[in-house]
């Protein structure tokens, strides 16, 4: 391990550590997390990881917390206490400045799209490309094969204003992907959408996780969407998400739920169903 | 406006001059490392500069006609009306062209900025910057503070100069003063130390302009109702920060090069 990993990757492009990276060794590591907000504890003692290609839902009630843990993931918060490691370097001890090099391994979708109303779908799709500088012709192809993924290659000359709720959320979609990144973070996708658009965004997601493998982090409100996201995956013939056959689970998909601040529960599909606690079973039905 | 104890009170303020004085020396700090937003200054400077020349033409310009007319009644008592041209030069350059045109800026984009990175911070538009590995101070800030230093500097001197023009017109049209002695005297009362004067004040309300409505639009919070408070508090305070800082840069001019 390097002896200043935050200097490792200030030196431009994000650079990975072998040491700090691999199969075994987890994307995203809280590790007793508390956070409080004034005099109200948001968070509390909060520790969990997830792995290389991990898809993790995080549940629960609104106001649990859920989308600070969102940002402590990628910095934009500092928690009161404990450790946070994003690809083995500790967020809560780097710098702004070193944040933004590691940040460019990570693409985030804002609960309310946060699209930069300023621009175009093509300008904020291809914001972070021409933060770096990336030619003009590239980024328009890899603009439009982003938005092409999201199905929204009619929309590269809107401005936000212009397009409905649900097609925001896919162009913030398409914003987060372009780079490719190693780690996404949902931030409820789904929020404040009918079902059938929901299920649009979800299945985005789903094709997000079996195209790419990314390792990804996914809020949400709404069970109906988190068991579809765990019981479907994406075919790539027919270009839409199926069932799994006989009621199969995705193994790399596991949930967290919290609630008051507080971890409930940790862990697979089939043993959150199967959850004996009551707040859970109450919660589920 | 609810009631806190006085040390929460002060904490806040004391809180709130940190965080101006860490914002502040960022976007400075900004300006000497790279990466740079041109097109942004550029933007900017086009917004501030261009787009405010109609309000700081037509206040110069009055500024100046209402001094030659108001001026003209007592210098007449004195038998000194020939000196219209000399008071007129003299106020415009040295006080009312640097505090008039800061003050209409202030009105006019500390306002902007603020309600414009107000509603970018409570939509998560500055978080979703940060998340794209963009730092905001440097995006939003920087750009704003170069263009309106370097703007207002010359908008100061277009006001003067139409505030002497303006002045010119009452004394001839109205006075029946002769154009050249007018001319001649304004240009006779401006000194090197009355210019540096009028010249250095826009710098500091530049500075004030930007950082005081760029502090106001990052720190916003709670929704709409929050972008306008911030909104008019980026007027109110920059506007008296203009004018207190205007008497300590009049004072400290007048310890360096004395009274002229």
């Amino acid at each position: 391990m390097p002896a200043n990993p935050p200097a490792a990757i200030a030196l431009g492009k994000p650079q990975t550590d072998p040491s700090m990276e691999g199969p075994g060794i987890p994307v995203v590591c809280f590790e007793g997390v508390s956070i409080k907000f004034d005099v109200k504890p948001v968070l509390e003692e909060i520790s969990f990881t997830v792995m290389p290609a991990e898809t993790r839902v995080i549940l629960g009630p609104a106001g649990c917390g859920k989308s600070v843990l969102m940002k402590l993931a990628n910095g934009l918060l500092k928690p009161d206490a404990g450790t946070i490691k994003i690809f083995g370097h500790d967020v809560t001890k780097m710098r702004e400045t070193d944040l933004f090099q590691l940040r460019a391994r990570i693409g985030m979708v804002f609960q309310e799209s946060a699209l930069f109303d300023s621009l175009t779908v093509e300008d904020n799709v291809a914001y972070r490309l021409h933060e770096e500088k990336v030619p003009e012709e590239e980024a328009h192809a890899r603009v439009v094969e982003s938005l092409k993924f999201v199905e929204l290659e009619q929309a590269i000359a809107k401005f936000p204003s212009e397009l409905s709720g649900g097609m925001r959320r896919r162009v913030s979609i398409a914003r987060a992907i372009i780079s490719k990144p190693d780690l996404i973070l949902y931030d409820s996708p789904t929020g404040g959408l009918d079902p059938i658009t929901s299920t649009t965004i979800v299945e985005l997601v789903v094709k997000q996780r079996d195209v790419s493998h990314a390792t990804s982090l996914l809020i949400t409100h709404r069970l109906q969407d988190a068991f579809t996201l765990a019981m479907h995956r994406f075919d790539a013939k027919t270009g839409h998400m199926e069932p799994i056959p006989n009621g199969g689970v995705d193994p790399s998909t596991k949930f967290l739920v919290l609630n008051e601040g507080k971890i409930v529960f940790d862990g697979s599909t089939e043993e959150l169903v199967h959850s004996e606690d009551p707040w859970l079973k109450a919660y589920l039905s | 406006m609810p009631l806190v104890s006085p040390d929460v009170f002060l904490k806040e303020r004391i809180q709130a001059i940190q965080d101006y004085s860490v914002l502040t020396g960022r976007a400075v700090a900004n300006i000497f490392t790279g990466p740079h937003y041109w097109d942004d200054v550029f933007t900017q400077m086009d917004s501030i500069g261009v787009g405010s020349m109609p309000i700081v033409i037509l206040t110069g310009f009055f500024t100046g006609c209402v001094l030659a007319l108001q001026s003209a009644s007592s210098l007449e008592a004195f038998g000194a009306i020939s000196m219209t041209g000399n008071l007129v030069a003299l106020s415009m350059v040295k006080e009312l062209g640097p505090v008039l045109t800061g003050l209409m800026i202030s009105g006019r984009n500390a306002s902007g900025m603020a309600s414009e990175l107000g509603s970018m911070k409570v939509s998560e538009q500055i978080d979703a910057m940060r998340a794209l590995g963009t730092d905001p101070t440097r995006k939003l800030v920087t750009p704003r503070l170069i263009a309106t230093v370097f703007m207002l500097f010359f908008l100061t001197i277009v006001s003067d100069a139409v505030g002497i023009a303006g002045g010119a017109l009452v004394s001839v049209a109205i006075l029946g003063l002769n154009a050249s002695s007018y001319f001649h005297s304004s240009y006779r009362s401006l000194t090197y130390a009355g210019l540096t004067q009028g010249l250095v004040k826009p710098l500091f309300s530049g500075f004030i302009i930007a950082t005081v409505g760029c502090y106001y639009g990052m720190n916003t919070k709670g929704g709409t109702q929050g972008v306008g408070r911030a909104t008019t508090q980026a007027v109110v305070v920059s506007s008296v920060f203009i004018i207190v800082v205007d008497f300590l840069v009049s004072r400290a001019m007048i310890g360096i090069f004395g009274s002229q």
